[in-house]
Order: C-alpha cells, then sequence, then structure tokens
C-alpha cells in the first residue's frame, strides 16, 4: 500500500473485510439447519479475539523497523501504558484514547520521541 | 432494518431508537477517531471511505491497517479480521431463535447491521425470542431501530474523521489513536486468568517471531496463544472460567 493513494489490491482487501463483517455476525443464522460448533472451537472463541488483538498492538507499540526499541525515550511505551491503566481505572475505551494521545503528543511532537 | 417500512412504522422502532441514543457520543467520538486514524496511517480517502461504509466493525478495521501498510497477504488481514470478529460469532448463536424465521438475506442484513451494543440492548430487553407472529415484528422493529441510531452515529463521525484528517499533518502521528483504541478494546477482553495468559503469549509471540513473511507472525501468534489455553484448561478443569 502506498500512502494516500487508492489501490485495487487494497479495495479488494475492504470488500473481504466487508464479507468477514457479515459472516462474523449472522454465523449460526445463515444456514436454516441448527447447528453447533465442536466443543474445543467453543472454548477456542474465549481466547483468539483477545490474542488477535494483541499480535497486532504489542509490536506497534514495542518495535521500530523490524526490532524491539532500544531506548525508552518512545512515546508510545509510555501512552500505551497509560491508556492500559486509564482502561482499568474507569472502564472506558474512550478514555483510554484520550488519556493515551495526552500523553503521545506532548512527548512525540515536544520531546521529538 | 430501518430501510423496511414494516419495521420504521412500528412502535418499537422509536423505543429501539431511544435506548440507542444515549450511547451515541461515544460511538460518534469512536467513529471520529477511527476515520482520522485510517488517513493517517496512509489510506488513501476513497479506501476509507469505502472501508468505514462497507466493513462496518471498528476494531476489526482498526486491526487491519497496520497489516495494509505491512503488505500482508489478504488472507491473514481478513483471517485477523475473522479472530477480533469471534466475539460476533458467539452473539450470532443467541440471537439465532430471534431471526430464523425471516428469508436469509434479511437475517444476514440485520446480523450485518448489528453491532456490539446493538446486541446487548436488544437481549437486555427481550430476554426470550418472540413467541407469535407480532411479537417477532415488534423485536425486529426494536432491532432495526436500535441498529439504525448505532449505524448513523458510527459512519456520520467517521466521515468527518476522514474529511478533517486530510487537514492534520501526518508527523502529529494521530494515526497512533488507533493503537489505543485496540488497547482499550484489549483490555476490555481481559475478564478472565486464561484470556490475560492468551494475551500475553500472542504478543510475545507476535514480537519474536516477527521477522516471519507475509505477517505470518500474526497468525502463529493467535494459533500459539489459543493452543496454549486450550491446553491449560484441560490441566485445570473449568472451574470458574464463566464466558463473558
Amino acid at each position: 500500500m502506498m500512502a494516500g493513494t487508492t489501490d485495487l489490491w487494497t479495495l479488494m482487501v475492504i470488500a473481504g473485510l466487508a464479507v468477514v463483517t457479515v459472516v462474523a455476525r449472522s454465523f449460526f443464522f445463515i444456514s436454516n439447519k441448527s447447528w453447533n460448533l465442536p466443543h474445543w472451537a467453543q472454548r477456542g472463541l474465549q481466547y483468539a479475539p483477545i490474542a488477535a488483538l494483541s499480535a497486532v498492538v504489542l509490536p506497534e507499540v514495542v518495535m521500530a523497523q523490524g526490532h524491539l526499541v532500544g531506548t525508552w525515550a518512545d512515546a508510545r511505551l509510555y501512552a500505551a501504558t497509560a491508556g492500559a491503566l486509564a482502561y482499568f481505572w474507569r472502564r472506558d475505551v474512550l478514555l483510554t484514547i484520550l488519556v493515551g494521545m495526552a500523553v503521545y503528543l506532548p512527548l512525540h511532537l515536544g520531546g521529538g520521541w | 432494518m430501518f430501510f423496511l417500512r414494516r419495521h420504521y412504522t412500528h412502535p418499537e422502532f422509536r423505543i429501539g431508537m431511544n435506548e440507542m441514543w444515549p450511547q451515541a457520543p461515544g460511538i460518534a467520538a469512536w467513529g471520529l477517531m477511527t476515520g482520522v486514524a485510517m488517513v493517517k496511517s496512509g489510506m488513501s480517502v476513497v479506501e476509507s471511505l469505502a472501508m468505514t461504509l462497507l466493513v462496518f466493525a471498528g476494531s476489526s478495521q482498526l486491526a487491519a491497517i497496520p497489516l495494509l501498510v505491512a503488505g500482508a497477504p489478504m488472507w491473514v488481514i481478513l483471517a485477523t479480521g475473522f479472530c477480533v470478529n469471534l466475539r460476533f460469532v458467539v452473539f450470532s448463536l443467541h440471537l439465532r431463535p430471534y431471526l430464523i424465521h425471516l428469508p436469509r438475506w434479511e437475517r444476514m442484513a440485520h446480523g450485518y447491521l448489528t453491532a456490539d451494543l446493538s446486541y446487548v440492548l436488544f437481549t437486555r430487553r427481550y430476554p426470550r425470542p418472540a413467541a407469535d407472529a407480532e411479537g417477532r415484528r415488534a423485536q425486529e422493529a426494536y432491532l432495526a431501530g436500535n441498529c439504525f441510531v448505532n449505524w448513523a452515529s458510527w459512519m456520520l463521525p467517521s466521515i468527518v474523521g476522514i474529511v478533517l484528517a486530510n487537514f492534520i499533518p501526518t508527523q502529529w502521528g494521530l494515526g497512533f489513536a488507533g493503537i489505543l483504541c485496540l488497547v482499550g478494546i484489549l483490555c476490555s477482553l481481559a475478564s478472565t486468568r486464561l484470556r490475560i495468559v492468551s494475551a500475553a503469549v500472542a504478543g510475545a509471540v507476535a514480537v519474536a517471531t516477527w521477522a516471519l513473511p507475509l505477517k505470518l507472525n500474526i497468525v502463529v501468534a493467535i494459533a500459539a496463544a489459543v493452543l496454549l489455553c486450550l491446553g491449560l484448561e484441560k490441566l485445570r478443569p473449568a472451574t470458574q472460567e464463566a464466558p463473558s
């Protein structure tokens, strides 16, 4: 993907993600037949979403150019930590974003971290 | 669905709308931020608009952005999106008896439009599926009204965010708000000990296997975390791990 330009492949991925939304949200009532997932798959549903989020998020916070960040002077570390603490304080995703950005922007723009 | 006359003329449609309104500011703020994050992560305005209007699932949109930017293959992005969306698979099992009498396209349209909050409010108002035709019509109308407010209060601010983001310099790093949003959702899912284990393992594996081609580190991380948690469950039979 090139920044700021539209390409067909990205649009196809987007169409695919739309299909994923429809399939996930109507998964058990697409078919008229009643059926159930095997037990292990039902249990697996408990753990996969948080695993997927963590697998996407953690590298975006602790890595740069394919390596663990070698310095503590990185705004993302503090912003993500502050955001997580804010979540457990008030149980509010919006507050997570606001507190995280309130930490991120001064360090990133002011401190150049 | 809000475009069907038999839904929007039913009194329950308005009740469904009214019960969603208090949630609208929060949904709007999240939509606005998602719109800004998409553009500031490098997606074009056309791509961002297409994603907002078609995908209609904030967390899978936000999770897809870093993978799109990194040039991951389509199946990895779609599989990651599906994993992030697995909570809806659980919801759909619950919603099945409420919707199964409808023609398939209507069921799937209801499913597509029913995001987290609509599911929660709908099943709170109607703990049981209706037994007769009038009751079913009322439930469908409520769901349609509720989803309409959810949809509109997500879409409009998202579009505003996409347009505004064009005027904000990329160096500000506002794309990071998308990651923070995912951090918040991640924390909200951390409701049992094994889920926390799952998050820790997946995060560590994703970092350790970063060098794998095609963004396969994401797939490997999810698989490792889920298999390990299923294994740990076997060791310590279900005691307190209630699904939420």
